[in-house]
């Protein structure tokens, strides 16, 4: 029990990694608030795209989706951040982790927007620009307000995922928690650092669980 | 070499993509071995935990949910890096595999459950009590009546979170599993060119276009109308 503690509880080593771990903590804080609204703007478009673009471009967009949601995140961020450089692109940790949050989160969100869009009866497009709505106008007062309610379990989900995503930059050693805590555990020899980064984690994000486990009981009663 | 050229040289490299293709395909079998063992113990546990939960037990109950929501709120990557680099403190080792299997197969046990457990809820009472008064005992009741329902159901959310965690078997490469990621990785670090990658990227879409289409179409075949 003594050498649990010292290896997994160890205080000591907590008090010592404590700065590095908490300017992970903010790191990560802060990667999501950049995530999740590029992957919100890229899945607007897409949805958008999806379900009111000419033939064709529905097509394209769809294919879009899915490409993006059939490569794992890592596998794409690792080829924007260690591929592209050969081909004399180099968008360094940042914009790799930009572009992939907006490539991959954007078809997850893309996929949720279009399907509270479709859930949106036609009439109401059609009652909207008979009342001399513009197309935009009808979209943004109208169609878009009911399908974020309609989805917004899946929407509430899906930003869960992608805080728990940003620990994916770690292998860009972008130095959120994740990469903070690997770095205090390899100077120290302990894992008490790691553990301390999933209680961080698990702090952050038991709230946003519970929250999304209760809406999705509700949705699927009411079925 | 022109731009093109040397795009294709780095991308396209047919003598590296030659050389490093039985790799791939090894990777592409691990890949597919893990997504397996993950698929089974992750459901598997999952549905045990639902029926466990059905018995309304309180103080077990709440040792699922916790267990179910810590396993919802933890990255993966976490969970593989602390049981990969953090057991062997504790004196017990795993090899990168099996922190992968076990990780994934714990975070598809949680979603699983609270998906069954949704689907069992969501079955009204009075075919419990309907059942329960023909004289079934109540794991009969649940097998016969009130999980052939629920699993209905329960089919579309569940195959969608599915593909998404069997996905994850990418994060092994953090932990040198020699799946995909992690081969083509190998490979770009020996010929010193991405094209292994390019291969890699490939495998991913073989893999996972036709999962994301049979997930799709899951979808719409077991909609139910709002």
């Amino acid at each position: 029990m003594q050498d649990f503690i010292f290896a997994f509880l160890n205080l000591e080593i907590i008090r010592a990694a404590w700065p590095i771990l908490w300017s992970g903590f903010l790191y990560t804080l802060g990667l999501s608030l950049i995530t999740v609204p590029l992957g919100l703007m890229g899945g607007v478009a897409l949805a958008l795209l999806a379900t009111s673009a000419p033939r064709p471009v529905r097509l394209v967009a769809a294919g879009w989706t899915d490409l993006f949601r059939a490569i794992p995140p890592l596998v794409l961020l690792v080829f924007l951040y260690a591929g592209l450089p050969f081909a004399g692109i180099d968008v360094g940790a940042w914009g790799a982790v930009a572009i992939g949050f907006l490539l991959n989160t954007g078809a997850y969100y893309g996929e949720v927007l279009r399907a509270g869009i479709e859930s949106v009866p036609r009439g109401q497009m059609e009652a909207a620009r008979s009342t001399g709505l513009s197309r935009g106008q009808a979209l943004a007062h109208v169609v878009l307000p009911q399908a974020v309610r309609n989805v917004l379990p899946d929407l509430i989900s899906n930003t869960l995922e992608v805080v728990k995503l940003t620990s994916i930059a770690s292998v860009v050693a972008l130095p959120e928690l994740l990469f903070q805590a690997r770095q205090a555990q390899s100077v120290t020899y302990n894992a008490t650092p790691i553990v301390a980064a999933a209680l961080a984690y698990f702090l952050l994000l038991w709230p946003l669980v519970r929250l999304v486990s209760k809406l999705e009981n509700k949705a699927m009663a009411g079925r | 070499m022109g731009g093109f050229e040397s795009f294709l040289f780095s991308f396209f490299n047919p003598k590296v993509m030659a050389t490093y293709l039985p790799m791939i395909a090894q990777g592409f079998g691990l890949t597919i071995v893990l997504a397996l063992l993950i698929v089974v113990s992750g459901l598997i546990s999952g549905l045990a935990l639902a029926v466990l939960r059905s018995f309304g037990l309180r103080v077990l109950n709440w040792g699922i949910i916790f267990v179910v929501d810590l396993f919802r709120a933890l990255p993966p990557l976490v969970i593989i890096v602390l049981l990969f680099f953090g057991l062997p403190a504790a004196g017990i080792s795993i090899s990168g595999f099996a922190a992968t299997w076990l990780s994934l197969s714990l975070v598809l046990m949680a979603f699983a459950e609270e998906i069954f457990w949704a689907g069992i809820t969501a079955v009204p009472k009075g075919q419990w009590e309907a059942a329960r008064s023909t004289g079934l005992t109540f794991l009969q009741t649940l097998r016969m009546v009130v999980l052939p329902q629920a699993l209905r159901i329960t089919i579309p959310p569940l195959t969608n979170r599915t593909i998404a965690i069997t996905k994850g078997t990418a994060l092994g490469s953090v932990v040198g599993v020699a799946e995909i990621l992690g081969a083509a990785q190998s490979g770009m670090a020996f010929s010193g060119n991405p094209s292994p990658l390019t291969l890699g990227a490939i495998a991913y879409l073989i893999l996972f276009i036709p999962v994301v289409a049979f997930g799709r179409w899951v979808e719409t075949r077991f909609a139910w109308k709002r």
